[in-house]
């Protein structure tokens, strides 16, 4: 019974995402109140809807209902009650409603907090999402339903992917898919600004938090998916440029790109077009995203649904609602005016070549994700492109925008003296090089990329500190979270520069035939391999390792490497032994038993291998520090001030400090309530 | 201001809609069954020599050069291999045309375990030869089984097939090639 | 003595990543026979063989490469490797081998040809073509009378 409810919840959710699309955007049309007001119900009752299906699934799951299909194909009798829960994701249908829930949330949270925005724009905005709603719904419903049943009910399901069997996979997908959907709240409102013809800054303002968090959720997801991978796939790699793995870097790449254009659209209105054509770009590649994992497109991805009508699907779904903004796109961009005037070395110009970088590295990775792909379809042969492709072009794009970063907060908006921000950072450039120059000396192996991570991770994050020093010292000045955030965001990626080049100069790896007894050393560790024992756990059966850790000849640790049969799918699957240390992983993986009681035993050593999760993670702390700012919630009723009351400061180098409630300034030169367009 | 509108207008067109036409040819590709199978680099080309032992007379080393004179297919299978089972009817009923000889390459297997299945479910070799340490199927760019080549009579190498055969693919895939190569029926 | 090979038995890496793979799992695989690890002569020789092979594909897994795949089938390129190696062939020569016999596919890093111009050209191309347009744009904005220095907020 509760599977029929919640298969009438899904029905009466795409009822009200329609409601939420139709009404509101024709109401704005054609200016009816009554019309946009339905929006916000609409979007809470989806909400509430979407709740109940989600739960009914989850009760199904918990209660080993086998007669509905999908939770037969995902779950068995074995199953330990936690990963009841979460096999509720654990394949293609119950992800999609996993996926259409978080976009219920979203779609709630806007429309609680949009009260500041006008009815029109608030409208166009639920609109917009009602109508992405409206597609997923409707694929659900119709292609991907997950309250199929099946009859007669077997008595024992199939088995949850052993892979799934695991904490990491619990909070992974729910993070990535908070991150993903929530850029369509950017997108949304670059729809109804495109619609409407217009940018304000107040409304800019009100859409960089939610850029900020969608960003800072896919960074958690992404973390944790590259975290979880390490852990549990057994070759200790972190990043495989997988098209899987693409497929959400790319959305995050555009998304760091929106961000900073957002923050200049919003404060000196400049880059409007850029800042509504990334919005576009970066939900159309969340739903890009979204499809590859679904559509089985890509050969080497194992899809969800290997079935041709869901691509179709959702591929026709994709094109309409992309194919459709860039249109609207394209048709509107041009008539907004152009942003203010500034000069070559400024701000803005650092913030568009930081753009332009991290565009091309996201077109770089679409690039190799669909070639081999675009080879196949004009016949020439298949082609790999792999990490060597990737990890070489985005080092190559990636360099000089790390070079640029420190300089992009100490230079302002406008127009700079290029002599000034340069003669702030250049002792530390110094320091920087010699860090750099003394790292490749001292690395036992690896010197040049050893080298560069320590020097670029020195220079962003030496130079960011200057500008924390410069922004403390002068008198009176505060340090707002919008700085704060900016502070930990690039703190993160010096340290995940560092983590990341590190480990892969200095990781060292070597497989050994180990007897019961025998010691192996690489370094300052000794590792002591005593046997292997059998051991049963709730669904599977283990090989378990005892291998004793010694470090600079005193024990470090215990570690318990296995190899497990899976019951339901005779799959097997290894389970490293890890040991995680702030300045280095030790990682014990089983090979295979070589007879007599010896095993082939997998040896790593990993340094700084967490500073690429911490480094992460800063990043995501940085855009939610961001997002907490109370200036962007200084968006209702904030009219625009006279322009002469702001003092004309002195020429040659002004305090960077800005009055405090200093909202909505408007230059009078400029027309007075279209913010900017870009050139096109 | 026109100009470089109309101009990104078009950038972005062509983004798009190659995008999505490369993305809808993926899609209608997508359940092909041989979409994952590489093409074999080998086609046209001068099949691997080879001296490998027999499975019925292990002693016995059998070469390559003695195949020549007469086209062969040449069947990778392993008594491990569930695809070779299901493929094993329409390669018995494809050996009992005589059409082409079926040679049997026993890939990565136990010699006991292969007789026990050739035992088990007929024997449609014309005789079968042994690899368990895989070093010439390297050389054949064999990576899975089942796998099929066709070898003409001078020894080159004319058809692949990755993935279990069935009657279409004979009739379909294998036949024109026996065709054109003047095979009779 | 110093050991060996990088081997990692993974199950492949995309079905992780996607999360969620409705398949009930590989057909039932054979054990690697012979699963001793590679000896090598020293350090340097073993750095050579992990990166030539950490840019093999493994061809038969869904996306790993030969270092890191258990399937049989890497386990035998990866000896194939080793040997050749041992016989003193070059890096390229290796890499041409499998290639004779496995097509580009085997490599991770695409080889340089007209096929793969397109992909190893395109990014610096569109780089320019950025670059192009931003030097416009910044010269158009450049052009136009600055306004007052303001008293600017961050």
């Amino acid at each position: 019974m509760l599977p029929e409810l919640g298969q009438v919840a899904l029905l009466l959710a795409l009822l009200a995402a329609v409601l939420q699309a139709a009404l509101p955007l024709a109401g704005a049309a054609g200016d009816r109140p009554a019309w946009m007001e339905v929006a916000r119900p609409a979007a809470l009752a989806q909400l509430l809807l979407l709740a109940f299906a989600y739960a009914a699934l989850t009760v199904a799951f918990v209660q080993q209902d086998f007669s509905v299909a999908y939770v037969a194909n995902n779950s068995n009798t074995l199953l330990p009650l936690v990963y009841r829960y979460t096999a509720v994701w654990g394949s293609h249908e119950g992800s999609l409603l996993l996926w259409v829930l978080m976009l219920g949330v979203w779609n709630a949270a806007v429309a609680l907090w949009s009260r500041s925005l006008p009815l029109v724009v608030s409208a166009r905005v639920l609109g917009v999402i009602g109508l992405v709603a409206i597609g997923f719904l409707s694929f659900m419903i119709f292609t991907s339903n997950p309250f199929e049943r099946l009859l007669p009910a077997p008595l024992e399901g199939h088995d949850l992917n052993p892979l799934l069997q695991d904490p990491g996979m619990i909070i992974h997908p729910p993070m990535l898919y908070i991150g993903y959907i929530g850029f369509v709240v950017p997108f949304a409102f670059a729809i109804a600004a495109l619609l409407e013809g217009k940018v304000d800054a107040r409304w800019q303002r009100w859409t960089r938090p939610w850029t900020n968090v969608a960003w800072g959720f896919l960074t958690i997801g992404i973390a944790l998916g590259s975290w979880w991978a390490y852990y549990e796939l057994g070759w200790g790699g972190w990043w495989f440029w997988d098209p899987v793995e693409n497929a959400s870097f790319m959305p995050w790449l555009a998304g760091a790109a929106l961000i900073h254009s957002q923050a200049v659209t919003e404060k000196r209105g400049s880059f409007g077009g850029w800042t509504l054509l990334l919005a576009i770009a970066t939900f159309s590649l969340s739903l890009l995203g979204a499809f590859l994992v679904r559509s089985g497109v890509l050969t080497s991805v194992h899809s969800f649904a290997a079935d041709p009508s869901r691509g179709l699907f959702i591929l026709a779904f994709l094109a309409a609602v992309i194919g459709g903004a860039l249109v609207l796109y394209v048709l509107r961009a041009p008539r907004l005016p152009e942003g203010r005037p500034f000069a070559p070395s400024s701000r803005e110009t650092l913030l568009l070549v930081n753009n332009l970088l991290l565009t091309a590295a996201c077109a770089m990775v679409l690039l190799g994700t669909l070639y081999p792909l675009l080879a196949d379809a004009l016949d020439l042969g298949k082609v790999s492109v792999g990490p060597p492709y990737f990890g070489t072009l985005f080092l190559l794009l990636m360099a000089p925008l790390v070079l640029l970063v420190p300089f992009g907060p100490l230079t302002r908006w406008q127009q700079e003296q290029a002599s000034k921000p340069a003669a702030m950072l250049l002792p530390w450039l110094g320091l920087a090089l010699l860090l750099g120059v003394i790292a490749f000396f001292m690395a036992p192996q690896g010197p040049l990329k050893t080298a560069a991570g320590v020097f670029a991770a020195a220079w962003v994050g030496l130079g960011t500190l200057r500008f924390v020093w410069s922004r403390l010292r002068a008198s009176g000045r505060a340090f707002t979270p919008e700085m704060l955030g900016m502070v930990l965001g690039h703190a993160g990626l010096a340290v995940f520069v560092v983590g990341a080049l590190l480990v892969e100069a200095q990781d060292v790896q070597t497989e050994v035939a180990m007897s019961p007894g025998q010691t192996m050393e690489i370094g300052r560790y000794a590792f002591r391999f005593d046997g292997v024992e059998r051991v049963p756990g709730p669904n599977y059966m283990a090989d378990r390792g005892l291998v004793q850790v010694l470090r600079d000849d005193r024990p470090l640790v215990l570690l318990h490497p296995e190899k497990r049969a899976y019951a339901s799918g005779g799959q097997v699957m290894t389970d490293a032994g890890i040991h995680a240390g702030a300045f280095a992983d030790v990682f014990v993986a089983l090979g295979e038993p070589l007879g007599g009681d010896a095993w082939a035993v997998r040896l790593q050593i990993k340094p700084l291998l967490r500073w690429i999760w911490a480094g992460a993670f800063l990043m995501a702390l940085g855009g939610f520090v961001t997002a907490a700012d109370k200036r962007f919630r200084k968006v209702a009723g904030s009219e625009r001030r006279p322009a002469a009351a702001e003092p004309a400061a002195d020429a040659n180098r002004p305090p960077a400090r800005a009055p405090a409630d200093d909202e909505g300034r408007a230059d009078p030169r400029l027309p007075t309530s279209p913010l900017t367009g870009g050139e096109g | 201001m026109a100009r470089p509108a109309t101009l990104s207008a078009v950038v972005i067109g062509v983004v798009f809609f190659g995008l999505v036409g490369l993305l809808l040819y993926g899609v209608l590709v997508s359940d092909r069954a041989d979409r994952e199978a590489l093409p074999s680099p080998l086609i046209g080309k001068p099949a691997p020599e080879f001296e490998l032992p027999l499975l019925h007379q292990p002693g016995t080393l059998f070469s390559s050069q003695e195949l020549r004179g007469q086209p062969y297919l040449l069947n990778v299978w392993g008594s491990w291999c569930p695809g070779c089972r299901v493929e094993h009817p329409v390669i018995t009923r494809f050996a009992e045309t005589r059409r082409v000889r079926v040679v049997g390459y026993n890939w990565k297997d136990e010699h006991a375990d292969a007789m026990r299945w050739l035992e088990q479910f007929g024997n449609p070799y014309w005789l079968v030869l042994v690899d368990y340490d895989g070093r010439k199927a390297i050389d054949w760019g064999i990576y899975g089984a089942p796998e099929t080549f066709l070898v003409d009579a001078a020894g080159i190498v004319r058809w692949k097939h990755v993935g279990p055969v069935d009657d279409t693919v004979l009739a379909e895939s294998l036949g024109p090639v026996l065709d054109s190569l003047g095979v009779a029926r | 003595m110093i050991a060996a090979l990088r081997r990692r038995c993974a199950l492949p890496m995309a079905w992780l990543l996607a999360a969620l793979l409705l398949a009930p799992g590989i057909a039932a695989a054979q054990a690697v026979r012979d699963a001793a690890p590679l000896q090598f002569q020293d350090a340097a020789e073993e750095r050579r063989f992990h990166a030539l092979v950490a840019e093999l594909r493994c061809v038969m897994c869904q996306n790993q490469s030969l270092a890191d795949s258990n399937a049989q089938i890497a386990h035998d390129l990866r000896r194939e490797v080793f040997d050749l190696m041992r016989s003193g062939r070059s890096d390229d020569e290796i890499r041409s081998f499998l290639v004779e016999r496995y097509g580009e596919f085997v490599l991770y890093r695409p080889r340089f040809s007209g096929h793969t111009a397109l992909l190893w050209l395109a990014p610096g191309l569109l780089l320019l073509a950025g670059g192009v347009v931003v030097v416009r744009i910044v010269r158009a904005r450049g052009k136009r009378p600055l306004t007052a220095e303001e008293e600017q907020e961050w």
